[in-house]
């Protein structure tokens, strides 16, 4: 029984849940659905192990960089093929678990599936549904404070989805090509580096730790710059699932040629 | 131009108590507490209602508006339709005194568990030096009315009597944030937010946030950046295996 409506406490008798008349229910809804959704598409791309790569403009999907199984194509494995071509190991291991635990230990998202997912709490001032909480005190939660070394990786992982980017540039002949996979792809690196920059611990990292900014201009600056960044991480946070997401189906679909690519140079 | 509104009064005290129905007549301007004052002078005498200023700056009035934990004195009457009922209960996450009071002792003792500023060794009143940049991200954390919105909101006590001995609320991790940052404090509050005032308790849900008058972002600029650096101090490997090598 929560607390809020146990009379045990002193507290007024009040019954009711809530007394909330807004439509308090819809936010956790609606990040249930469009979570459950991006989680849901994402792992079966991410097991499809098939049209993630366009061989003829260097086009590769970000949930398949690095590509590091035996069953990548060549051409798509900049660091080398080293892991056993098997259907439960992601052709990108050795990304997709660390991306998938920075946006599972991201501040942004824990308020956001706290509420959606557990009801922890549903809404302000909404009881929860549970009889006893802990937080983020003790095991498995208080793991989420190694959220800054997924960061870490996270940003790693972004040099190579640039590096990917830059390379969709030059098509298989080694001429310049251009074409809307191109602008697709470029965008999402850059909102991809929008939101690993705005990230709490990178902010924290670039200066939230010091004390005396006035001995530290530069990275004061940074801090300032970060910080702006960070006022919009929830909405970059929303912008990279859905850029991602639209990357990988242009280039399944291209792969697969269901569409082609609309051409703008070569 | 005035109109008659429905509205719905916790009337009560730690034993008992229930919603009562009032008609009352409304003025163009007016916010919830100046209906509540005219309950008081009509129909209902002995409301017992906390307030003070009238100006959202003192903190007093603190009380949830259909279910919402807002500032009677700031909530204005223009915000409901004319035929929506407006229900004002205490808030509910502290022992009711009567009516709409309640006991914010709770908040009393936290605030006094957070050690007072320790400046530096030899640096006496009076020869306290810094630099405006080094204070301003904490003087946001200084526009705090002490209205408790937050600390009533919080579902880690809200919703779990129990947690209210080991966490100390969104206002006075807030407070630690402020001194933790404070360029000429000199004491360590980074294991002392985790471990004596339940830091860890937060899952940065930011209802605290959304409920601040003072619309400060406690959740941002003070809850997370302490988190972050108490990640520092006990789960970073880094330095962890710095004070190894170097007995630090």
């Amino acid at each position: 029984m929560s607390s809020t409506t146990d009379m045990g406490a002193g507290r007024a008798q009040i019954a009711a849940r809530t007394l909330r008349t807004d439509r308090w229910w819809l936010p956790p809804l609606l990040n249930f659905a469009g979570l459950g959704a991006w989680v849901l598409y994402a792992t079966v791309r991410a097991f499809m192990q098939n049209w993630y790569f366009v061989p003829e403009y260097n086009y590769l999907t970000p949930f398949y960089s690095p590509c590091v199984s035996n069953g990548c194509v060549e051409q798509a494995a900049h660091l080398g093929r080293f892991v056993p071509d098997v259907w439960f190991l992601p052709y990108a291991l050795i990304s997709l678990p660390f991306l998938l635990l920075f946006r599972l230990t991201c501040y942004y998202y824990r308020k956001a599936y706290y509420r959606a997912f557990w009801g922890s709490p549903p809404a302000c001032a909404v009881a929860e549904p549970h009889g006893k909480y802990t937080g983020e005190t003790r095991f498995p939660l208080i793991l989420q404070n190694l959220h800054r070394y997924f960061y870490y990786a996270a940003a790693l992982i972004s040099i190579l989805n640039t590096y990917d980017a830059v390379i969709a540039f030059i098509k298989s002949d080694g001429s310049f090509g251009l074409g809307l996979g191109n602008i697709i792809i470029v965008a999402n690196v850059v909102l991809l580096w929008a939101y690993t920059a705005s990230c709490h611990s990178c902010r924290s990292i670039i200066g939230g730790r010091l004390n005396h900014f006035s001995k530290h201009p530069l990275r004061y600056r940074a801090w300032g710059f970060v910080t702006k960044l960070n006022g919009k991480h929830m909405q970059l946070a929303w912008a990279t699932l859905a850029s991602l997401a639209i990357t990988d189906a242009y280039i399944m679909c291209v792969s697969a040629g269901w569409i082609s690519d609309l051409r703008i140079v070569g | 131009m005035s109109h008659w509104h429905h509205f719905r009064v916790w009337r009560g005290d730690s034993s008992e108590g229930d919603l009562v129905d009032y008609p009352v007549e409304v003025n163009e301007g007016e916010v919830v507490l100046d209906i509540i004052h005219r309950l008081q002078q009509t129909e209902a005498n002995d409301l017992a209602v906390r307030w003070n200023c009238k100006a959202g700056k003192c903190g007093s009035c603190s009380v949830e508006i259909n279910g919402k934990p807002r500032l009677a004195c700031m909530t204005r009457m223009s915000t409901f339709a004319d035929d929506e009922v407006v229900t004002v209960t205490p808030l509910r996450t502290f022992p009711v005194i009567r009516d709409l009071v309640t006991d914010v002792e709770f908040n009393y003792v936290k605030a006094r568990e957070v050690p007072a500023f320790a400046p530096p060794e030899g640096v006496a009143p009076g020869e306290y030096r810094m630099q405006q940049i080094d204070v301003e991200r904490s003087q946001e954390f200084r526009k705090c009315i002490e209205c408790y919105l937050c600390q009533n909101t919080c579902h880690a006590v809200r919703d779990h009597e129990e947690n209210k001995a080991a966490f100390s609320g969104p206002r006075y991790l807030m407070r630690i944030a402020e001194l933790d940052m404070h360029p000429l404090d000199a004491a360590d509050r980074k294991d002392s937010a985790q471990d004596d005032h339940g830091l860890g308790y937060c899952n940065i849900t930011k209802c605290c946030t959304e409920v601040c008058p003072e619309h400060i972002k406690i959740t941002d600029n003070a809850l997370i950046p302490m988190k972050e650096r108490v990640v520092d101090r006990k789960y970073d490997p880094i330095v962890w295996l710095g004070n190894k090598l170097f007995r630090r």
